[in-house]
């Protein structure tokens, strides 16, 4: 178990209020050691199966997968470049199963194709970035990046501010 | 917990271990300082930690209990009159949706400190009060529960409608 528990939160929020026949199928993937956050979001698909009549297409249009973390609170910068690495492949042979739309993500960052990719930082993010969050801004892979406090909006211009998830 | 007249102080480190949170509630100067605040109650969410902390009963003092998890953290939230937290998001958050005074401490022992950002902000719009375990005491003897502002909650839809419009769907 990590820290995960308020960005869940935070990214059930997203999941909520977006339009369901718009979004699907919808991948979930939270880290291995994280044994919460998918079975919230299980407990949320079921409950949308319980709203809408057509029960099987619901839950198929909901698939949960966990993958290796790349650091947990707490552990040292040297053993993270191995849980790094580890993780950075298994994202990627995740990418490659899931589906062709999302290889398009591996083309975005070589420059040569179209996806969409969100990045929401962590309302935990008040002044700065997280590194995940300054590498997609800064090489523009994310488009765009949502932020959720409008002084972090301010010193990184290309981010957009919407209000906050909780 | 839970009878007329007892108030009662549920303090909670989520999944992490915060042992220096866990010492800095169980000193005698803090139970000390707690009583003289009129709680009757202090609950103990220890979560990963391995300090133990004491478990005292009888009417005459202040009543320490103490548990590693549990799947109902915002039942104790609710029955609360005070609650002292971690610095993580998602404890923030859930006390101040159930508009409890809340104190987050800041684990100054995590590598990449960015958990103080939140709490200083939301202290300083006065939604909560933020300390570290050594100044914990002097928050609470310090503390004045009326300056406290309500939170109003976020909304994930103005986030939403920006997604949609980037994607080009018809906003609405």
């Amino acid at each position: 178990m990590t820290c995960t528990g308020g960005h869940t939160a935070e990214m059930m929020n997203v999941v909520t209020a977006l339009r369901k026949d718009r979004f699907t199928p919808r991948y979930y993937i939270a880290a291995l050691s994280d044994n919460m956050s998918l079975q919230k979001a299980q407990v949320y698909e079921q409950s949308l199966v319980r709203v809408e009549a057509d029960k099987e297409e619901t839950l198929e249009n909901a698939q949960f997968m966990q993958i290796y973390h790349s650091r947990e609170v707490g552990q040292s910068y040297i053993t993270s470049i191995a849980t790094t690495l580890l993780a950075t492949l298994h994202a990627m042979w995740l990418i490659i199963t899931i589906r062709p739309q999302v290889v398009c993500f591996l083309f975005k960052v070589l420059g040569l194709g179209w996806s969409s990719i969100f990045y929401i930082e962590s309302i935990a993010r008040v002044k700065k970035l997280s590194l995940s969050g300054l590498l997609l801004y800064k090489l523009r892979i994310a488009d765009p990046s949502i932020v959720q406090w409008l002084q972090l909006q301010q010193k990184y211009p290309r981010a957009n501010y919407a209000g906050r998830l909780m | 917990m839970g009878d007329r007249g007892r108030r009662m102080v549920f303090v909670t480190v989520g999944t992490t271990c915060f042992d220096a949170l866990v010492k800095a509630v169980d000193s005698e100067a803090m139970k000390e300082a707690l009583l003289q605040k009129g709680y009757t109650d202090l609950v103990i969410q220890m979560g990963r930690g391995t300090y133990m902390p004491s478990k005292v009963s009888g009417s005459s003092t202040l009543q320490v209990d103490y548990f590693t998890f549990s799947p109902s953290i915002a039942d104790y939230i609710r029955e609360a009159s005070l609650v002292i937290s971690h610095a993580g998001s998602g404890s923030i958050f859930e006390t101040l949706r159930l508009s409890k005074p809340l104190i987050v401490v800041v684990n100054e022992d995590l590598m990449d400190n960015h958990q103080s950002e939140l709490a200083e902000e939301l202290a300083e719009r006065k939604h909560l009060f933020c300390a570290r375990p050594q100044t914990l005491r002097e928050a609470v003897e310090a503390m004045d529960l009326t300056a406290l502002q309500p939170y109003e909650p976020g909304d994930a839809k103005p986030v939403v409608t920006l997604i949609n419009k980037f994607l080009g769907f018809p906003v609405g």
